[in-house]
């Protein structure tokens, strides 16, 4: 475990993504001054409240407004310290979008926003509280980095690193007791570098968040009892995306399919597709999420598996694409 | 910090110069915000001549006062000022809107020395001074931070929400004014969508309001020497102003908001200001 962290693989796994975050801000806060936090009514579900305990002086809880809360933000970062800010993804990337963007990423601040309940996470509060657009709504803001950890673990390194990596990080974290797909933090994290979870030659199944680990299950599942080979690529960054890693999941398995706690329009699944369409190679390509709808209402593992986000769905997506006609073409290797 | 005679003279002569470099570029530009950029004239020289720690050789000097034009349309009325206190060459400023020119409409703190702030979006120039304010409160930093308004801008919630924060942080190292000269695009405040009563809503939300008339450097010395010595919260100034203040065919028409000029009313604009 890295310097000043008390908890451990054992704390990961009896901990949400958010609780890990505060513990690891807390830390992060005791090494560096500059650090202060804010949040709009939410600091106790977003686990900022850790902070908030620990460092009252430069915590700034900005009511029921998230408006002003980012451009609060704007002005502390301009200040000269680095904002770490916290509400649910949906009132940071819709109601406060505008202050997201011309506030913070337009004059390039150094603020780390930590948003929670991302995707159907929060299944049963229904529309209101999804946020199925966020990856697509900030992925078309210049200068920012976009990260959809996997886990609590992958969530505590993106913390740490997003500190020291310039200009504005927006770090998506759920809400739920999700279990663990990384048994240690260290497997060198680096911000914009895919990991591979799942050696493969067949397919690629290139995820994010909690489709991580959902597809390692189906990888073992499908090489069991399939004999299938599947990669399994963990693209932790939505932005700056690791193109080489897709690039060599062409290359190396021809068959992608992406999944994602988002609609299937803008997120990793457009980021993907972009670099296939841009690689002049044939790809059977499929993208899996929310179908460009409003997510049903329910407990999130209802919801994923109706949405074929879990291992069940995986496994029948993988057999789906293997079992189209796509044929290899004997040129392929003299392509564009 | 009473001003001499001596002193209104020359900020008076700013004042002027100010409002030429205004119908200069606007000239130039092809258009600006005029009528908005004439109106906070005497608020942004009183700030600069008389108020502002700033050292326009060392613009990142961590210790000086900053400044938030919320109202960013008016740029036209901000930049040229900055120049002529040296922060970059006024020549510069022919090329305001021009193709790659660092001189938009409204100011980029990337681009342009000495801005602080990066503003054009109304109602959320409060919010980032809040930010400010706060952010030098926990350095224990003593410089302040000063934020105009536009008035029309007082029709967007998040002003409100920065209200509120203002004071319940109880920012006295924040100082707001709002240039109510009156008028936004459309027509009269009242009547696009009323703001009054305007100082009682700014009492409601915890400030000390000093209303002011914005075209008088004394009263506006004045008030913000008071904003300084307040203790119990945060103050706002709001200056009584007139829209197109300077160019009499300008003055309270909503028409001036923005427009262009071309050769005969550049010279009719500037024959105006020496009335």
């Amino acid at each position: 475990m890295a310097e000043g962290l008390t908890w451990n693989v054992y704390d990961a796994n009896t901990m949400t993504q958010a609780d890990i975050y505060g513990e690891v801000l807390c830390a992060l806060g005791e090494k560096n001054p500059d650090i202060v936090g804010l949040s709009a009514d939410l600091a106790k579900s977003t686990k900022i409240g850790k902070f908030a305990e620990r460092f009252p002086e430069r915590f700034f809880n900005a009511g029921v407004a998230e408006q002003n809360m980012f451009g609060m933000a704007a002005g502390l970062a301009k200040a000269g310290l680095i904002p770490f800010v916290s509400t649910m993804a949906v009132f940071t990337t819709m109601r406060a979008a505008e202050q997201v963007r011309t506030d913070i990423c337009y004059q390039q601040l150094n603020v780390k926003i930590i948003a929670t309940h991302s995707g159907i996470s929060f299944g049963q509060a229904g529309t209101t509280h999804h946020c199925t657009e966020d990856l697509g709504i900030m992925r078309s803001l210049a200068n920012m980095t976009i990260i959809a950890p996997s886990d609590g673990i992958e969530t505590a390194n993106a913390v740490r690193e997003s500190v020291d990596y310039p200009g504005p990080v927006y770090i998506r974290i759920g809400r739920g007791f999700e279990p663990n797909c990384n048994d240690s933090d260290d497997y060198g994290f680096q911000i914009g570098r895919a990991v591979e979870m799942h050696p493969g030659t067949d397919i690629t199944l290139i995820c994010c968040g909690i489709t991580v680990l959902q597809a390692v299950e189906a990888a073992k599942h499908l090489k069991e009892n399939d004999g299938l080979s599947v990669r399994v690529v963990n693209m932790h960054t939505i932005k700056p995306l690791d193109r080489e890693a897709v690039l060599s999941a062409i290359q190396d398995t021809r068959r992608i399919i992406t999944f994602e706690e988002h609609n299937v329009l803008g997120g990793l699944g457009t980021a993907v597709a972009e670099v296939v369409a841009a690689s002049g190679k044939a790809c059977a390509f499929e993208q899996v999420g929310i179908p460009d709808c409003y997510c049903l209402v329910g407990y999130p593992e209802d919801l994923y598996h109706h949405y074929q986000l879990n291992m069940d769905g995986m496994v029948q997506k993988v057999r789906e694409v293997m079992g189209r006609d796509f044929e290899d073409d004997e040129d392929w290797e003299d392509e564009v | 910090m009473t001003i001499s005679d001596q002193e209104i003279k020359e900020m008076e002569k700013r004042a002027k110069q100010l409002r030429e470099d205004i119908i200069d570029i606007t000239y130039w530009a092809g258009g600006a915000h005029i009528g908005g950029a004439l109106s906070m004239v005497e608020i942004l020289v009183t700030l600069y001549d008389k108020h502002l720690a700033i050292d326009p050789g060392n613009p990142d000097w961590e210790d000086r006062d900053r400044v938030v034009l919320s109202k960013g349309h008016a740029g036209v009325g901000y930049v040229p000022l900055l120049a002529r206190k040296g922060y970059f060459d006024f020549d510069l400023l022919k090329d305001f809107n021009k193709f790659k020119s660092p001189f938009g409409m409204h100011p980029d703190s990337l681009k342009v020395k000495g801005v602080d702030v990066s503003t054009g979006s109304l109602g959320h120039g409060l919010s980032m001074a809040v930010g400010l304010a706060l952010g030098a409160r926990y350095k224990k930093k003593s410089w302040y931070t000063y934020c105009v308004l536009g008035d029309g801008e007082c029709n967007e919630g998040s002003i409100w929400e920065a209200a509120m924060a203002a004071s319940h942080f109880k920012l006295t190292n924040l100082i707001t004014f709002v240039d109510r000269n009156k008028y936004s695009v459309d027509g009269p405040t009242e009547d696009v969508m009323g703001i009054e009563p305007f100082s009682d809503k700014w009492n409601a939300f915890g400030f000390i309001v000093k209303e002011v008339d914005g075209h008088s450097f004394p009263a506006l010395s004045d008030a913000i020497e008071a904003a300084k010595n307040e203790t119990s919260g945060p103050v706002v100034i709001i200056a009584d102003t007139l829209k197109g203040k300077g160019v009499d065919f300008m003055e309270d028409d909503v028409k001036w908001h923005y427009g262009g000029l071309d050769s005969d009313v550049l010279v009719e604009a500037k024959a105006s200001l020496n009335k």
